[in-house]
């Protein structure tokens, strides 16, 4: 890799968001005019949330299995046990769940799109797709945002309550605490607010996922090797910009909502 | 039928354009200059190309004919210049117009770029299914434009089924069957042996002659330019026969231009007899 001079680097870096935000920005206006491509939006849908459904399921019933089991220790200290469905519950809900759910689809579906993309990119089908009169950002970039920022909102919900089913299965099981006194201390200690942070994150890390995504993809050059780099680039950095992004939709909204 | 993707000539400013520029040249490159990472591929190219004429791109490998040809069609900008197609301006139109003009123009690519996910039906019906039309209907042009590059027996398959030249034919068909008004061909015979290459250059040439279709081909080997400079399609064998020498051209198609690049820069622009008769030391030295 040549050693670029840093006002080249700067440049590029500068030349990379402004080529981002038109990207992302198209594919936001292409949503509210025609043609829309409704049958890639669905299989999109189906790609990404139903084809991602086992693994949500299954980080999100183990993470409330850990989470359970750890908080299990300091709360013994403080005679606290019976918080555990409260601690799972407001863990999961308000962070876990959204992040978790945003990395695992992010390493999932930014790298699925970054690939097709790419390969797409690289055996000129975009330039084919563009010389047959079908602009390319509304045919693959703007179903792909659609059906991410839909689907993950629902998987956030579904990796929630798989958190719980776990973290109330250790609860029960292995810690001997009341089934029944788990899931009211779980649903008593959520409030309103809670719940709106805990959908507003999958909003967010939805967009970055699809954008993020299909911005390496449509900018691969350098053949397969090229599909390769921008698809670990896809899920490196919509990974770092979901975590960035969850810690500044967590201050803005104790700030509307309070802690 | 969605407004950017309307059939020629639909649009009001395209319908416009096209009455007012009837006369006009298809393709009209002015003082056209490119460069990529600081390096200038294309210096200063002034050219036209007339309605129903065929333009053959020659010259060595990374002169920059492929460019040329992407920014024919508006894949590209040029860094200066102006490029008129259908007597349009096409660095001043909008997304959409762009997209609009687009659905005039066919385009065969040098690795003929089929969507690998669909099969050889879909990817020949594609403009077909993007402008709605009934599926009986694109089944039928389809057929209609598999018979044309004769290939129908491969309309099920998968691009990944087909050989280099199959794919060739399929790309070809996917092209013509809007009947574009303007068809880029960019290298269709490159990587080709030469018997499929004789077939691909047949269908260039019985594109030409069936459907008067205004091109440009681009082309690194000098036998597939004076094939089509010095043959027209026989409807009768169904194959490529050479024009009379007894004929209005003296068995030269006067359609049939030619344009020569070497880095970056015309060399020749001119008909066939020129360029044979040449006294530029490169082109005879590239002839040779």
């Amino acid at each position: 890799m040549p050693i670029l001079s840093p006002d080249v680097f700067i440049k590029q870096q500068v030349a990379s968001v402004q080529e981002y935000s038109i990207l992302a920005g198209r594919a936001i206006a292409d949503i509210f005019t025609r043609p829309r491509y409704w049958a890639d939006i669905f299989t999109q849908m189906d790609s990404i949330g139903v084809g991602s459904m086992p693994i949500i399921i299954m980080s999100g019933f183990f993470t409330g299995c850990v989470l359970a089991l750890q908080s299990v220790t300091a709360l013994q200290e403080f005679g606290a046990v019976s918080m555990t469905g409260s601690l799972v519950s407001l863990s999961m809900v308000k962070e876990l769940g959204p992040v978790l759910t945003g990395l695992m689809v992010s390493g999932r579906n930014a790298a699925g799109m970054a690939s097709e993309l790419g390969s797409m990119k690289v055996t000129e089908q975009i330039d084919a797709m563009r010389a047959l009169g079908t602009d390319p950002i509304r045919k693959l970039v703007t179903p792909r945002l659609i059906a991410t920022v839909f689907m993950l909102f629902f998987l956030t919900i579904i990796a929630d309550a798989a958190g719980i089913a776990g973290g109330a299965l250790v609860a029960v099981n292995m810690l001997g605490l009341n089934a029944s006194s788990y899931l009211h201390s779980s649903y008593s200690s959520l409030v309103h607010g809670d719940i709106v942070q805990g959908l507003t994150k999958p909003i967010f890390s939805g967009f970055i996922i699809a954008t993020v995504g299909c911005f390496f993809g449509m900018r691969t050059t350098g053949g397969t090797q090229g599909v390769g780099r921008a698809t670990t680039q896809a899920v490196v950095v919509s990974s770092v910009f979901i975590i960035i992004v969850d810690f500044i939709v967590t201050r803005l909204m104790i700030g509307i909502f309070g802690s | 039928m969605p407004e950017e993707l309307s059939s020629p000539g639909s649009s009001s400013s395209t319908a416009t354009a096209d009455s007012s520029a009837s006369d006009a040249p298809v393709v009209q490159f002015e003082d056209v200059s490119i460069g990529f990472g600081g390096k200038p591929v294309l210096q200063e190219i002034s050219f036209s190309v007339e309605r129903g004429q065929t333009l053959v791109l020659l010259g060595p490998a990374g002169c920059g004919k492929s460019v040329l040809l992407k920014l024919a069609n508006g894949l590209l900008k040029p860094d200066s210049g102006t490029i008129r197609v259908f007597g349009e301006d096409i660095d001043k139109l909008r997304r959409r117009e762009l997209y609009a003009l687009r659905a005039r123009i066919g385009m065969v690519f040098q690795e003929s770029a089929l969507f690998d996910s669909l099969n050889v039906e879909d990817n020949v019906a594609y403009r077909l299914h993007e402008e709605l039309l009934p599926e009986a209907e694109a089944h039928t042009r389809v057929v209609e434009a598999l018979q044309f590059v004769e290939l129908e027996a491969a309309i099920d398959k998968f691009p990944s089924e087909l050989s280099g030249g199959m794919r060739r034919r399929v790309s070809i068909a996917r092209a013509i069957i809007s009947h574009p008004d303007l068809i880029l061909y960019d290298s269709p015979t490159g990587g080709l042996d030469p018997i499929t290459s004789t077939t691909i250059i047949e269908l260039v040439m019985k594109q030409r002659d069936v459907w008067h279709t205004t091109s440009l081909v681009v082309t690194h080997r000098l036998q597939d330019a004076f094939l089509l400079a010095t043959n027209r399609f026989d409807p009768a064998t169904g194959g490529m026969k050479p024009l009379p020498k007894d004929g209005p051209g003296g068995g030269i198609d006067e359609g049939t231009k030619f344009l020569l690049l070497n880095e970056g820069k015309i060399v020749f622009h001119g008909t066939t007899e020129e360029l044979v008769h040449s006294d530029d030391p490169w082109v005879k030295r590239y002839l040779e």
